[in-house]
């Protein structure tokens, strides 16, 4: 359930994306997307009442205490990719933000149908 | 040769002088401009030297499947030689060009960038490793194209990093199901993983988005909306390298490496592979007869070029998935990479004359031109020489891929593929004669009596790029040169998935 309302989250910036004129909206839908698979990668390394994957000396007291630190634990390597997915996504929504800035200084519009003089 | 280089200098070199180059200030502008031209020229020098070899390399001395490795195989060090050559070419260029834009330390800045995020893509080992490199060629390009800041440019560069950023993002949720099914990075396991367990839903899923991100990055036809607006827009040695070299490294080679090195062929990827191609030639040399300004036509003709690369890969593939002859995918797959080679060379070089002739006059619409041969005679003769290639006339390098891609098309019983790409070249054929005639022939107009010929570096770079097109032919001739460069990138494809057994052995 929680994995297609995710990837409902993710169909809706598509369809801002594609379907929104104004720039401003565009971008908003990229970002929505680019959330929605942020939250699928967090998604698929967690566990319900799973605990955070920090090992500490309770852990490695015995065999068994650290095989249920392991069975519990949640999955660190997502949160890592979502780490750098995250600064990605920042540098790309600011240097979009600063084309839809610049653009507007030019044409007075954000609307995608009046911009247009590039053509065929 | 036996120089080892280590792999990650290749991402390092550019990067480094990429975040020196700021540091000069304005009044450094020649210094900074010897760096970056530094940078590409000890890059091209390394490509050539690590040719034949093979090796991977861990980063940090993190072991795989733990940490990131770098891959350097036959197919990454040609497509590293190809980025080189164009890079260098293009940098070369700039040096006297990019004078007419202001903040040109930026430029070269972000060329830099661009240059390391190939290199990254092309050596990296591990499937989010290669997402982010990706991304830091993309960002640099979306801010490339609009490097003008005019109306067109900010425009074109809008509509480009719309579609590059779906294009990522789909890329991304590929490797997130990618993990989430086999809980692995690494290339080479992700291969090991699908192999022992077999495709389900989710993978197949993953496939589909990968083969949209990567065709919407190589601008197949279907996703090739960005393409003719956003590499006439960038300043000419950028378009050169966008065309050149930017979509065949994010999309035609990550697309066969995800292809056939991770997922493995089948026929029906095969038979999407050859459709994708076929409409790419067919459509992008239609569209681009039509066009009359410059820059447009020769965008619209990288369609149709990307086309030929793409039909002979999955004309290989599909070759292989059925099970026919070995030796007629190999050709098919050898005339896909070597027309790859041969197209970063001629349609960079292009793009170089068309910036040239747009600095000489002052416009790119072919109406406003004419007669310009005289005026230009070293553009006059480059640009002749790269469309000859593009056309394929013996012995110029675009005829050896196309005969190949024939041959291999006739050898495997596909006649009606052979027919279309002799049919494409007439019409390739059209265009670059009415290239010829617009610009070069004819008379030449009132304002255009005071034109003068570039000069220094921008002939260096053009005369450089002729060269090449001329002698491309002998590294399809001369066996030993067959053997070392272009051989090893085609036994990567056709050995498929044995790739990971070769990267998780060779550790």
């Amino acid at each position: 359930m929680p994995y297609a309302l995710c990837f409902l989250l993710f169909m809706i910036g598509l369809y801002c994306a594609v379907v929104k004129k104004n720039m401003v909206k565009i971008v908003i839908g990229i970002m929505v997307m680019e959330y929605a698979v942020n939250l699928f990668l967090i998604m698929l390394g967690y566990r319900t009442g799973g605990e955070a994957p920090i090992i500490d000396k309770g852990h490695l007291e015995s065999a068994d205490t650290f095989a249920k630190f392991v069975s519990s634990s949640v999955d660190p390597l997502p949160q890592a990719l979502v780490l750098t997915a995250i600064v990605i996504s920042l540098g790309s929504l600011a240097l979009m933000i600063s084309i839809c800035i610049r653009t507007y200084e030019k044409y007075g519009t954000f609307d995608i149908t009046e911009i247009r003089r590039l053509r065929g | 040769m036996s120089v080892i280089v280590p792999l990650p200098v290749f991402v390092a070199i550019p990067l480094v002088a990429a975040f020196l180059i700021p540091l000069f200030g304005k009044k450094g502008k020649a210094m900074a401009t010897v760096l970056a031209n530094l940078a590409t020229v000890s890059l091209l020098v390394l490509a050539i030297f690590s040719i034949g070899q093979s090796r991977t390399y861990e980063v940090g001395k993190w072991s795989i499947p733990l940490g990131i490795n770098l891959v350097l195989d036959g197919l990454s060090s040609l497509l590293l030689l190809a980025i080189s050559v164009v890079s260098t070419a293009a940098m070369l260029f700039s040096a006297r060009y990019m004078e007419q834009y202001t903040a040109k330390a930026k430029y070269l800045s972000l060329f830099l960038l661009m240059v390391t995020g190939m290199n990254g893509v092309v050596l990296s080992g591990d499937i989010f490793n290669l997402f982010v490199f990706l991304e830091i060629a993309s960002l640099a390009s979306y801010a490339l194209v609009g490097f003008g800041c005019e109306h067109e440019e900010l425009e074109a560069s809008f509509k480009y990093m719309v579609l590059g950023s779906i294009a990522s993002i789909f890329i991304l949720f590929g490797v997130a199901l990618v993990y989430g099914n086999t809980g692995m990075l690494n290339m080479a396991y992700i291969s090991k993983a699908i192999q022992s367990s077999g495709l389900n839903a989710g993978l197949m899923f993953a496939l589909a988005l990968f083969i949209v991100g990567f065709g919407l990055k190589a601008a197949l036809v279907p996703f090739h909306a960005w393409l003719p607006d956003a590499h006439p827009s960038a300043p000419a040695p950028i378009s050169a390298m966008l065309s050149g070299i930017l979509i065949k490294t994010l999309g035609i080679y990550a697309l066969c490496r995800v292809i056939f090195n991770i997922f493995g062929i089948s026929v029906s990827i095969g038979w999407l592979l050859v459709v994708l191609g076929i409409l790419s030639m067919v459509a992008g040399a239609f569209l681009a007869i039509g066009q009359w300004d410059l820059k447009r036509l020769m965008a619209y003709s990288s369609i149709s070029q990307i086309g030929y690369v793409i039909l002979g890969i999955g004309l290989g593939g599909l070759i292989i998935a059925r099970g026919g002859n070995l030796a007629w995918a190999s050709l098919a797959i050898l005339g896909g990479l070597f027309h790859l080679v041969n197209h970063a060379v001629y349609k960079s070089l292009l793009f170089l004359t068309s910036g040239s002739v747009q600095m000489a006059t002052g416009t790119r619409q072919l109406r406003e031109m004419g007669g310009l041969a005289e005026k230009l005679p070293v553009t006059r003769a480059t640009c002749t020489i790269a469309s000859a290639s593009i056309v394929g006339i013996p012995p110029f390098s675009g005829f050896w891929s196309k005969l190949i891609l024939v041959v291999a098309a006739v050898q495997a019983h596909f006649y009606w593929v052979a027919a279309i790409i002799v049919f494409v070249s007439l019409c390739t054929l059209i265009m670059y004669l009415k290239v010829q005639r617009y610009v070069f022939l004819g008379e030449l107009p009132e304002n255009l009596q005071q034109v003068k010929e570039s000069k220094g570096t921008m002939l260096v770079a053009m005369i450089f790029l002729a060269c090449l097109c001329v002698l491309m032919g002998l590294l399809l001739l001369v066996p030993g040169l067959k053997q070392s460069i272009l051989d090893p990138a085609v036994k990567v494809l056709t050995d498929g998935l044995l790739y990971s057994a070769n990267v998780i052995g060779t550790q």
